[in-house]
């Protein structure tokens, strides 16, 4: 234990130093009067950068009837300020050679583009523009609802596995809005307005709900230079008081079936579970990760190992957990039977598994195997600007320091057998236990009635 | 600090910075006395070491009976391998935190491998990529389980729109061609674990091989490993090329399907790797539909109608003839209108090609974005992989900026006139109404 984890000091302190000669202190922060702050982390391995803007603000902050808002003012983002046409941030960043994009979470929104380093300054200048200065008309309001329905047409109502996780997260949270999904319900998206639109671009984007990430070949007292200049002279506002929505216990587990036109059932068991909120003083997150990977890791970790290859149960078996988000956690086993094996066969197979680690815990070397795949994953990491950035971004999103990071690093090398044990006893049980299987139908369109009514026009 | 000295370090740090981006990836080439040819990139910045050794094992040289066997073999060749069963092979790369990647495409078969570079990790992390390239074991048992595995994600993806399209078009493109071969449930079946065994024996040769390495590791012992990954693999004889594609005729497949969406793809085969048009296709491409939410089918498709959120066009080179492709997927009741807009935007590039705006905007984003394909030691494999596996000339990357800066829009128009007729463009619509 004590050794693997001097390897890794020295092993993340190597490839840091290497990386960006003034260790130390990288990454920097500093924070604008009008509550943005700046985060910038020196690579000066290639003469390129990447430039994010983090809001705070994701489908978590949503309310029934205009699911989806965040999503589409994402979308809106790219249409226009009265200096920066419709379209035209995307053909400024073209013409620097640039890469943009943006992604809603449901803890966040993100903008980001991928630029050489001397583009970085004009970056800046058009994030700052349309952070306080949208125009959000009607007209590019009407076209681009229309993207945003196909899009939700692509990725979740043609998509049999999109279906049954979405259908799933409404029954398993009943209160939180983690139970919408971020692309919103369809109704909602026709329904929508430009007002709904600019009511909230005018309640969240404001600097004080903000963050700017920064990763690449830059200095990062320019960096804050320039984002004095560009973004210092945006005004803050108070934001609304952001209410908890606790999601009441669970009590007894919950079991739906989605039907869409497949060949495979798909079956998720999604069991309720903590997040990360204190770095220091929770165990629980740490022993969930590792318990993860212990499933399903690598290609022969128990789920596959066991289910896939020696039983032929599964066709494929995974585990996924994510200890960092704003809302409640969930720790999900997802597993598509073999031909010829049920969904029931399917789901006794991934209770048994996790039965034989509440009886028999992990062994010693199991442990160690995920921990140094964690390990070399934070040194592969260093390899993309990117993926830097999104670390920090991604902590920053749910309130967890980014300093933290290698803090736990550490906490997850520190997890015994015994936790990893004690945390499959405590969050597997049924009473926090929601089922999901997707029935799969003939696709013969004569024989199977359109599944999806068409939409209404509006 | 006085005037003199900062201006001295300022200079001195626009030097570094202009020679940083000036000088490129230096890809140094030899062949190793396998036969196999290695291209070479010392990055030691991180302690990580990328190998990728590709092999002409694609499904393009699958036999027309057994499509599915490039495919399978390059799956079984991770389960099992010398001295170790398919579970150690596994537990072993990640006792280590090594990462074993690659499959097969069309054209290649790829093993790849990331390590950390300490010597301890990355000699076990090589160990285990020699096995898996030269003693595959292809067990019998492990066969049978795998072929059943694909045969159900193939049962799986033939109900996926995505799929049926993508499997239509390359049948409408290339028909008998090895192209438009594609795993049925059939042709698995007639698979036997020997035909993996002979497959392997015959396309994964020292001579075929091509070995890209980037790191932190030094040319003599890049050499060495490159020397150890093949020796113990037959020096085989090159495979013929594959045949060239024929043009088919001009049409239009239409398939059912209940999806809310229809997937709508045209195209063509259009473009060999190493052809002298792909500057001038490739800056062409970019207002057609290659840069992304600035090209005319993204303005006409997307922006204006609210027609699509994804809509595309690119041209894929390959070997033989690759495809040029326009893309999207729209609301199954204006299939019929979407396609319309595609096609004739498509129609008004092929007879008026880019206007000096767009020229000058595709190669503003195509030279000043070259950075951003170079800024990390995978995307520098994946780049010196491609140039190693087709064969193009070792200053690929270093003569790119300039090839894209001489490009006229009478290039464009010719270059397109050669590669995309419309007499040969064929349309798939699945789920239109």
């Amino acid at each position: 234990m004590t050794m693997r984890r001097h390897l890794l000091a020295s092993l993340l302190g190597l490839a840091c130093t290497l990386a960006a000669p003034p260790a130390l202190a990288n990454p920097y922060e500093h924070r604008l009067a009008n509550g943005l702050r700046v985060i910038v982390k020196e690579d000066r391995r290639a003469p390129t950068a990447v430039h994010m803007v983090w809001y705070r603000a994701g489908s978590i902050d949503e309310t029934n009837g205009t699911t989806g808002v965040a999503h589409v003012l994402e979308h809106m983002m790219f249409k226009g300020t009265p200096t920066v046409g419709p379209g035209e941030f995307n053909r400024r960043v073209a013409d620097a050679g640039g890469r943009d994009n943006a992604f809603t979470s449901r803890d966040y929104t993100a903008y980001f583009q991928q630029v050489p380093k001397e583009k970085l300054d004009e970056m800046m200048a058009l994030e700052a523009d349309r952070m306080r200065h949208l125009t959000l008309s009607a007209d590019e309001f009407a076209q681009e609802i229309k993207v945003v329905m196909e899009e939700r047409r692509l990725r979740t109502d043609d998509q049999p596995q999109s279906r049954l996780f979405e259908a799933m997260n409404a029954v398993a949270f009943q209160s939180h809005p983690y139970r919408r999904p971020i692309i919103g319900w369809m109704s909602d998206l026709e329904h929508m307005t430009a007002q709904d639109a600019r009511d909230w671009y005018e309640r969240w984007y404001v600097p004080n709900n903000a963050y700017v990430v920064v990763v690449g070949d830059v200095d990062h007292r320019e960096v804050f230079r320039a984002a004095e200049k560009h973004y210092g002279g945006l005004k803050a506002r108070p934001l609304p008081t952001r209410k908890p929505q606790d999601e009441p216990a669970q009590a007894g587990v919950r079991r739906l079936t989605v039907k869409a036109p497949a060949e495979l059932p798909v079956l998720i068991m999604g069991y309720r579970a903590p997040v990360l909120r204190d770095v220091e003083q929770d165990v629980d997150p740490y022993a969930l990760e590792m318990l993860g990977a212990v499933l399903s890791g690598h290609g022969a970790a128990r789920f596959s190992k066991h289910l896939v290859r020696e039983q032929r149960l599964a066709v494929s078996a995974g585990a996924d957990y994510d200890a960092t988000a704003r809302g409640p956690g969930m720790f999900y086993l997802v597993g598509t039977p073999a031909p010829g094996k049920t969904v029931a066969e399917m789901e006794a197979g991934l209770r048994a598994e996790i039965a034989r680690i509440q009886q028999d815990g992990v062994s010693a070397e199991e442990l160690e195997r995920a921990k140094s795949q964690l390990v070399a994953g934070e040194v592969y990491k260093l390899d993309s600007m990117f993926a830097q950035a999104m670390e920090i971004g991604q902590m920053e999103a749910v309130g967890l320091p980014y300093g933290q990071s290698r803090r736990i690093i550490e906490k997850l090398q520190a997890v015994s057998a015994e936790q990893v044990q004690a945390v499959a006893r405590r969050y597997f049980a049924d009473d926090g236990l929601t089922v999901g299987v997707l029935d799969p139908q003939p696709l013969d369109a004569a024989a199977a009635p359109r599944r999806f009514a068409a939409p209404v026009r509006h | 600090m006085n005037t003199m000295t900062r201006k001295l370090l300022l200079a001195l740090g626009l030097f570094a910075a202009a020679l940083a981006a000036q000088a490129g990836v230096r890809i140094e080439h030899w062949q190793a006395p396998s036969g196999a040819r290695v291209y070479y990139v010392e990055a030691r910045a991180l302690p990580i070491v990328d190998v990728q050794v590709d092999f002409p094992a694609g499904a393009a040289a699958d036999p027309a009976d057994k499509a599915g066997l490039a495919q399978l073999t390059r799956g079984l060749m991770d389960l099992g391998a010398g001295g170790m069963d398919e579970n150690e092979v596994a537990t072993k790369l990640a006792d280590i935190g090594a990462r074993l990647g690659g499959g097969a495409d069309t054209d290649r078969a790829s093993v790849g491998l990331r390590t950390l570079a300490m010597p301890e990790k990355r000699e076990a992390a090589f160990a285990i990529l020699r096995a898996v390239l030269a003693e595959p074991r292809f067990d019998a048992g492990i066969f049978e389980r795998e072929r059943s595995r694909t045969v159900a994600a193939l049962r799986e993806s033939l109900t996926r729109p995505e799929t049926i399209a993508a499997r239509a078009f390359w049948s409408a493109l290339y028909g008998e061609h090895p192209y438009g071969r594609q795993p049925t449930v059939e042709s698995l079946g007639r698979i036997a674990a020997g035909d993996l065994r002979a497959f392997h024996a015959a396309r994964y040769t020292a001579r075929s091989a091509v070995i890209s390495i980037v790191g932190d590791i030094g040319r003599a012992e890049a050499e060495a490993l490159a020397q150890r990954l093949t020796e113990a693999l037959p020096a085989g004889e090159p495979p013929a090329p594959v045949p060239a594609a024929t043009l088919p005729p001009a049409g239009e497949v239409r398939l059912p399907h209940p999806a809310a969406q229809a997937h709508i793809q045209l195209g063509l085969p259009a473009l060999k790797r190493g052809d002298p048009d792909f500057y001038a296709l490739l800056v062409g491409n970019y207002s057609l539909g290659g840069g992304g939410f600035v090209s005319r089918l993204m303005k006409e498709v997307r922006d204006k109608r609210g027609f699509a959120y994804s809509v595309y066009s690119f041209f894929a080179p390959m070997q033989a003839a690759g495809p040029f492709q326009i893309g999207l997927q729209t609301k199954r009741e204006q299939a019929g209108d979407a396609l319309k807009v595609a096609r004739d935007e498509l129609l008004r590039f092929l007879a008026e090609g880019p206007s000096e705006e767009e020229l000058a905007a595709a190669k503003a984003n195509i030279v000043g974005s070259f950075p951003l394909r170079l800024d990390s030691n995978r995307k520098i494999l994946d780049n010196v992989a491609a140039i190693a596996f087709y064969g193009l000339p070792l200053d690929y990357l270093d003569t790119y900026a300039d090839k894209v800066r001489r490009v006229t829009a009478a290039d464009v128009r010719a270059a397109f006139a050669r590669h995309v007729r419309p007499e040969h463009l064929v349309t798939v619509v699945v789920a239109g109404d």
